[in-house]
């Protein structure tokens, strides 16, 4: 069981699916940074990417990794409205209610799926998805490395955001200092969309990743955000590096506890973690205060 | 002079690598008013919290009564009869003035009746007798500081640390301010209070600690510490003492 | 003590109920909008008055169901203590995770979510292990007759499932009137200005924990005896989870009758729902989700808020009035 052989492909496996948690954990961590709530709306909206990745493979033709960049803004756009038009109004400003909002929105997309969808759980096959890149010592599946290097690109790209452009620094500033950032002019209600809108695109394209290797139906995209938030604890909360790292670290654990506990079990460890981190280090290892 | 009812030993507080309290020591002397000034961000409200209990020191010790209790918690330090004020007010906003005092009252009486009997009779007293039954948060500033006080009253406490609990009004407020605290300490309560308001300071305190960048840099009677040059440069700036010459007394 | 005495009338008044009414549709509507109405006091004392939002609180109404349930299937005790136990240990499991969270200092988003997450390590470990049925469920024999805890009449039922509601009536109305309800509603305003008044915070949420599990769990023990059937996903899942906190929210948290009109909202929308579009799987959690936001927007003290508000305003008319006409 410890050879090598079995575990070093595990190790890097996991690596692979863990960039692909981080990049949830990524969208998440960046909305709490900003707006300071946990958005519970979060699985539901990765559970609707996932539908609307297969939907276009389906009936469009489209290949997941292309789909992205057209399911990508659209899910910007929604996020961008949710915030703007019905959590932000809706909640009053006060972050008890923001709580409840996102749980309705959960409930209210993940039942819309259901109803429209129903629970069938649903695959797309793609002709290279199990090909595989040999490397001597391990196989490694070919969506998943894509994913990784994927994630990678998006990493790059939000840090350039946000340190190059001016919305990525009037994000820097309301995350720091709300009221300063208002007093200089900023359209807070506006930042706040579009960091909302960030957060559900990296969920979006994170969804056309994961189609490939994995199946959707309503309430797939929930188990992913428990991991999720397993990380974005774990990280702490706020910091993209903290997402980043628990992302791969947490795919290493998954990887490793599935080939030593098994399926079921595997999902109980990921929330015992959860809880124990919560308890012991809220802050997690990276992050700024709860 | 009476013995001391609190004093701090050479307490500390560190926040990473910020020392915020740096080997404080001072003593306030039972039933009478102590004040602690100096510039913003000087460590006055976190010497605060750290004899409320909010914070714990880092370094040093603390006795009230003549028994330590540098690790007791805060509730246990208000039941003891130490109650502070808030330097940004801090009322129940969705409760009434008088159920605001009564969440104090009922320290020492577990009876709602009791309770609400004892509220009446602060609020009354304080000038909040018209207002008991309005929500806490249609108060004026002025309003929410006496809410404090009647609530952190309402605990029959020993020591009351007031943190700037002039700040905000005006010169008709503090006018009417200041003789209730005065009153105050004539029914025995020992008060240490944060002060900016230097007319305040010099009226109502027998003595002032001055505390800047966290260490006390001077200690006296009200006048002696006005003319201390070391503290005129901590809030005027360096060498300010010598551009002003001669000590400069309101 | 008017109000006292207006509860009491009103509890009376709804006694009364089965016997005009005989149809059992209508008073398993009723009962099942009762046993709504307790789980929602339940979240009430903690969430409402507590101010501390629980995503999990099914973690209590399940274990009293499996409790009691399990209980007499596999260890043949009488159903009466049965009610007990599952009693205790839903307010246990509440004292547990309470003593676990609020030690850590935990509030807000992330007690919501470790709530959440405990309901849900719950509901995995239910739907696997053996002493629950795992999947399958748990199926209590019926026996109807009253030393079961099992009725003939849908009508003794409904005044057991009010009995239980009027207690936690009687709750929240102490609540509000005792010097731990006072403290309760202190933490929930302001933390550490409770602290600064000698309020043992943590004490305080924890009672309020405990007390919220146990009138929870009670309702999980309700469901037992009259469903005679449980799982995982009834026990644990989502659904119990989100009813808890809409009954309050919609009919008013942190009020004696909130929850109460909370959960006749809930039961009758449910009801148009399904009359207007069938009884598809999901649908009225949509209504409720929903409903929750809209609440939240337009509403946000609930019902008994926009009635209070409404009195407020035609007194304010009828002064005004009065001061028109001299």
């Amino acid at each position: 069981m410890l050879s090598p052989v079995i575990l070093i492909p595990a190790i890097l496996n996991g690596l692979l699916t863990g960039a692909v948690y981080a990049l949830v954990a990524l969208g998440l961590t960046l909305i709490y940074g900003v707006l300071h709530i946990i958005n519970f709306a979060h699985g539901a909206m990765l559970s609707a990417a996932m539908f609307a990745a297969f939907f276009a493979f389906r009936l469009l033709g489209l290949d997941p990794y292309v789909a992205i960049f057209l399911i990508a803004p659209a899910f910007f756009v929604i996020g961008y409205g949710l915030q703007r038009f019905v959590i932000g109004p809706a909640s009053h400003g006060d972050d008890r209610n923001m709580l409840l909002v996102t749980l309705g929105l959960a409930v209210v997309i993940e039942n819309v799926l259901l109803v429209a969808f129903r629970a069938d759980t649903r695959t797309i096959d793609l002709p290279y998805a199990f090909q595989t890149i040999d490397l001597g010592f391990a196989f490694l599946a070919i969506p998943r490395v894509i994913g990784f290097a994927a994630v990678l690109v998006v990493a790059l790209a939000l840090g350039a955001v946000m340190t190059l452009t001016d919305t990525g620094k009037a994000i820097r500033a309301v995350a720091k200092e709300k009221v300063g950032a208002q007093l200089a002019g900023i359209d807070v209600a506006h930042i706040y969309a579009v960091t909302f809108g960030l957060g559900t695109a990296c969920v979006a394209i994170a969804a056309c990743l994961l189609m490939p290797t994995y199946y959707v139906n309503p309430t797939a995209g929930e188990a992913f955000v428990l991991v999720a938030f397993t990380i974005v604890v774990l990280g702490g909360m706020g910091s993209v590096a903290g997402a980043l790292i628990g992302g791969l670290v947490i795919g290493v654990v998954e990887s490793l506890s599935g080939l030593f506990l098994g399926e079921s079990l595997g999902q109980i460890g990921i929330f015992l973690i959860f809880i124990a981190v919560l308890l012991v280090r809220p802050t997690g290892l990276f992050g700024a205060k709860a | 002079m009476a013995k001391a009812l609190l004093s701090i030993e050479s307490v500390s507080r560190r926040f990473g690598g910020l020392l915020a309290v740096n080997h404080v020591s001072l003593a306030a002397p039972t039933g009478r008013i102590t004040a602690l000034i100096g510039p913003n961000g000087a460590g006055k409200t976190t010497l605060f919290a750290l004899i409320s209990g909010f914070l714990a020191p880092t370094e040093g010790s603390i006795h009230y009564g003549g028994e330590p209790i540098t690790t007791l918690p805060a509730h246990e330090r208000a039941r003891r009869g130490i109650a502070r004020t808030f330097q940004i007010v801090q009322p129940f906003s969705g409760l009434s003035v008088r159920d605001n005092i009564v969440v104090g009252a009922h320290l020492h009486h577990p009876t709602r009746a009791a309770a609400l009997d004892l509220a009446d009779a602060i609020g009354r007293e304080l000038g909040l007798g018209a207002m008991l039954d309005r929500p806490a948060d249609t108060l004026t500033v002025a309003g929410r500081k006496r809410l404090e006080l009647a609530r952190a009253l309402a605990t029959k406490p020993k020591l009351l640390l007031l943190d700037e609990v002039l700040a905000g009004l005006n010169p008709t407020e503090i006018r009417e301010m200041v003789p209730l605290v005065r009153g105050l300490c004539g029914r025995g309560i020992t008060i240490i209070m944060i002060e900016h308001v230097m007319q305040a300071v010099m009226s109502l305190s027998e003595h002032v600690f001055v505390l800047a960048e966290g260490c006390i840099i001077a200690e006296g009677t009200p006048a002696a510490v006005a003319a201390d040059p070391g503290v005129i440069e901590a809030y005027l700036g360096h060498g300010a003492a010598k551009k002003w010459g001669a000590p400069h007394v309101q | 003590m008017k109000p006292l005495a207006c509860m009491l009338t009103f509890i009376i008044a709804l006694a009364a109920v089965p016997l005009v009414v005989q149809s059992n549709t209508a008073l398993n509507f009723l009962i099942t909008a009762l046993l709504i109405a307790l789980v929602g006091q339940g979240w009430n004392i903690l969430g409402g008055y507590g101010g501390q939002y629980s995503f999990g609180h099914a973690a209590f109404f399940g274990t009293g169901a499996y409790v009691t349930a399990i209980l007499q299937v596999r260890y043949s005790v009488n159903a009466w203590p049965g009610f007990l136990a599952g009693v205790t240990a839903g307010a246990s499991m509440g004292a547990i995770i309470g003593a676990l969270t609020f030690r850590a200092g935990i509030r807000g988003s992330y007690f919501a979510l470790v709530t959440l997450a405990f309901a849900e390590v719950l509901r995995i470990l239910a739907s696997v292990a053996p002493i629950t049925g795992a999947g399958v469920g748990t199926l209590i024999k019926l026996d109807l007759r009253a030393s079961a805890l099992q009725f003939q009449s849908r009508a003794v039922f409904y005044w057991v499932i009010l009995a239980l509601v009027a207690v936690s009536l009687l709750i929240a109305y102490a609540l509000e009137r005792t010097r731990f309800g006072a403290w309760l509603i202190a933490v929930r305003e302001n933390e550490d200005a409770a602290t600064a008044l000698g309020v043992n915070a943590f004490k305080v949420k924890l009672g309020a924990m405990t007390i919220s599990a146990a009138v929870t769990a009670a309702a999980g023990c309700f469901y037992a005896q009259y469903f005679l059937f449980i799982d995982s996903g009834i026990a644990y899942g989502t659904r119990m989870s989100v009813e808890a906190l809409l009954t309050p929210i919609i009919g008013g948290s942190g009020t004696v009758f909130g929850p109460l009109l909370g959960a006749l909202v809930v039961k009758s929308l449910s009801e148009v729902a399904i009359w207007v579009a069938g009884d598809a799987p999901g649908l009225n959690l949509i209504v409720y989700g929903c409903v929750l936001i809209l609440v939240i927007a337009f509403a946000p003290r609930g019902l008994v808020g926009l009635l209070g508000g409404l009195k407020t305003h035609l007194a304010r008319s009828r002064l005004l009035k009065d001061a028109a006409n001299g």
